[in-house]
């Protein structure tokens, strides 16, 4: 046994070896049930893959980092359920590619957020956040209704997650550009062709400036369906398979 | 490294054995109580992982002989939260304002159970106390847009304005400006005439000629829904204007501002987030911070299911907590 040591001890080649060998143990144990285990997402109804303007508004919460005061996580606890809904599913989160969990909450958890405010009222709390909320911390940005949604690089966010298998279309995935347009455009031309493509998604003009599609178009719209997928009316949290 | 193990003679301690340059190292014995601690870990993991959820397994995971479970405990946690609160609520989902007004118990209980909602989610549009702010009108007075009784409070809570709820009440006023309906010199004049016929013309002073060439327009334009007089319907959602209350802002600018482009908020329809007992609790709650409204009629949940049916109270079973 300490011949074995005596080994690692001088040769850091093995001892790297030895390392990865005991690094992949750890992992293979912790992560690679969870692709297997049945029971890890729960079956339910209405979660669908996010529209291309919610991707981009996705992209947005994630770089300015929305995620380091905001969580994603109704934890299965009395408060956080009486305060903020349904304790929050896996598969809620199933087309999160990374998921927005977080751990910490300096502001609200955000999983149910959406239809919880006006868009009206998004628009004015982003831009600033005291106008509506006097005790917030929260930075202003007011920056995102200035900037245009690069759409052109839509294909390539809808492109990759369908290498992490959401499911999207083809159609969809050759509509993605035009398509992030159209959400946020109720009277332009590809509106009725976006819903068709995505029947449970709304068409709104979410920054209420009809001329452009901006990065505060894209976030508000994502916002506004957060928590929204599943439809409660036919999950049945009782049921043995989804208790855990 | 050598495997001589010698004793230390400063400390009586056995050494490794290792020695780098002469400098030796000590091999003191772990303390016996953290050791003790330390073999009672090992012995607790191995019962926890009997009793509770532990290993992933190839299809699933062990799940302890305890049966174990935070989605059962959350579920029976708010279930006995409700079960304490039902009958409070049950008396109140039939309860009309005098019927609650009349019952210190019942009373202090909607008061209670309002505040705690609106706090949590009508409190950042509307403002603590329903102090409103602009767009998000002051629930505090006694001016209502779509009505003041408590069935029109808890109606407008229901269905929310212009929203996806299938009964929204929904109101649209025309852009004027934006879309070209009147030249800007129209705007003008309609708004003299605004100002002239509400009490805002105590602190503003309205041009007698451009008013009197605004109230044609106002006529023709606006009196559809704002009335002759200018008194506003509240079946179309229409605010009154002889009043000095705005929705947008009570300056020149800001009334004109307001017909050029016909503004609209959007509240959230409620009804699928909260049950008929704390929606009634809410209903009472904004209802008595100022300016409640008598009701025309007790208010009957029973017609307004009739007229709208909600969800959440005919599959409770499945939506244990909504």
């Amino acid at each position: 046994m300490w011949k074995f040591h005596k080994w690692f001890e001088r040769h850091t080649l093995i001892l790297l070896v030895g390392i990865l060998v005991m690094v992949s143990i750890g992992g293979l144990v912790q992560i690679t049930p969870l692709f297997f285990i049945e029971s890890t997402i729960e079956r339910v109804e209405g979660v669908r893959p996010y529209t291309p303007l919610e991707l981009a508004g996705r992209q947005v919460y994630i770089r300015e980092g929305c995620y380091t005061c905001h969580s994603q996580m109704i934890r299965p606890l009395r408060d956080e359920v009486e305060r903020y809904g349904h304790y929050s599913l896996a598969a809620e989160s199933m087309y999160d590619h990374p998921f927005q969990w977080g751990s910490k909450r300096t502001g609200p958890d955000l999983a149910r957020v959406g239809g919880r405010y006006s868009d009206e009222w998004h628009r004015a709390h982003l831009v600033d956040p005291r106008s509506v909320v006097p005790e917030s911390v929260m930075p202003p940005y007011a920056f995102l209704a200035n900037a245009e949604v690069n759409t052109s690089l839509m294909p390539d966010h809808v492109r990759a997650n369908r290498l992490l298998n959401v499911p999207y279309t083809d159609e969809q995935l050759a509509s993605a550009a035009t398509d992030a347009r159209a959400q946020a455009e109720p009277m332009g031309e590809n509106a009725y062709d976006f819903q068709e493509r995505y029947p449970d998604a709304v068409v709104r003009d979410f920054d209420g400036d009809p001329t452009r599609v901006t990065e505060m178009d894209a976030l508000i719209a994502y916002l506004q369906m957060l928590g929204t997928g599943v439809d409660f009316e036919t999950f049945q949290a009782e049921a043995p398979e989804n208790q855990r | 490294m050598a495997d001589k193990r010698e004793r230390d003679e400063v400390t009586g301690t056995e050494t490794t054995g290792h020695e780098w340059d002469g400098i030796r190292e000590l091999d003191t014995p772990l303390p016996r109580w953290w050791l003790y601690i330390f073999y009672a870990t090992i012995v607790f993991s191995v019962v926890y992982w009997v009793l509770m959820p532990a290993w992933p397994m190839i299809n699933g995971y062990t799940r302890g002989t305890l049966g174990f479970s935070d989605r059962v405990n959350v579920a029976a946690d708010v279930q006995d939260l409700r079960s304490a609160r039902t009958p409070m609520f049950d008396r109140l989902a039939n309860a009309s304002v005098a019927d609650i007004a009349a019952d210190p118990a019942l009373q202090e209980f909607a008061r209670a159970a309002g505040e705690s909602v609106f706090g949590d989610y009508c409190r950042t549009c509307h403002g603590a106390g329903g102090a409103g702010a602009p767009g998000y009108p002051v629930l505090a007075d006694d001016v209502w847009i779509w009505g003041g009784s408590m069935a029109d409070i808890e109606h407008t809570l229901r269905v929310g304005i212009r929203t996806e709820h299938p009964d929204t009440r929904v109101s649209q006023m025309p852009a004027y400006g934006r879309d070209g309906l009147l030249t800007p010199a129209q705007i003008g004049d309609v708004t003299e005439h605004v100002i002239s016929i509400s009490a805002a013309n105590s602190r503003l002073e309205a041009n007698a000629s451009a008013a009197a060439r605004g109230a044609a327009i106002f006529q023709e334009q606006c009196a559809a829904c704002h009335g002759p007089t200018g008194a506003g319907d509240r079946a179309f959602g229409a605010p009154s204007l002889l009043d000095d209350v705005w929705l947008y802002g009570g300056s020149r600018e800001e009334i004109r501002r307001q017909i050029e482009l016909g503004r609209g908020g959007v509240m959230p329809s409620w009804e699928a987030r909260f049950d008929p007992g704390t929606l009634r609790a809410l209903a009472y709650y904004v209802h008595e911070m100022g300016g409640g409204e008598p009701d025309a009629l007790p208010p009957s949940p029973a017609t307004s299911d009739a007229a709208s049916p909600a969800p959440t109270q005919n599959a409770p079973a499945n939506t244990p907590l909504r």
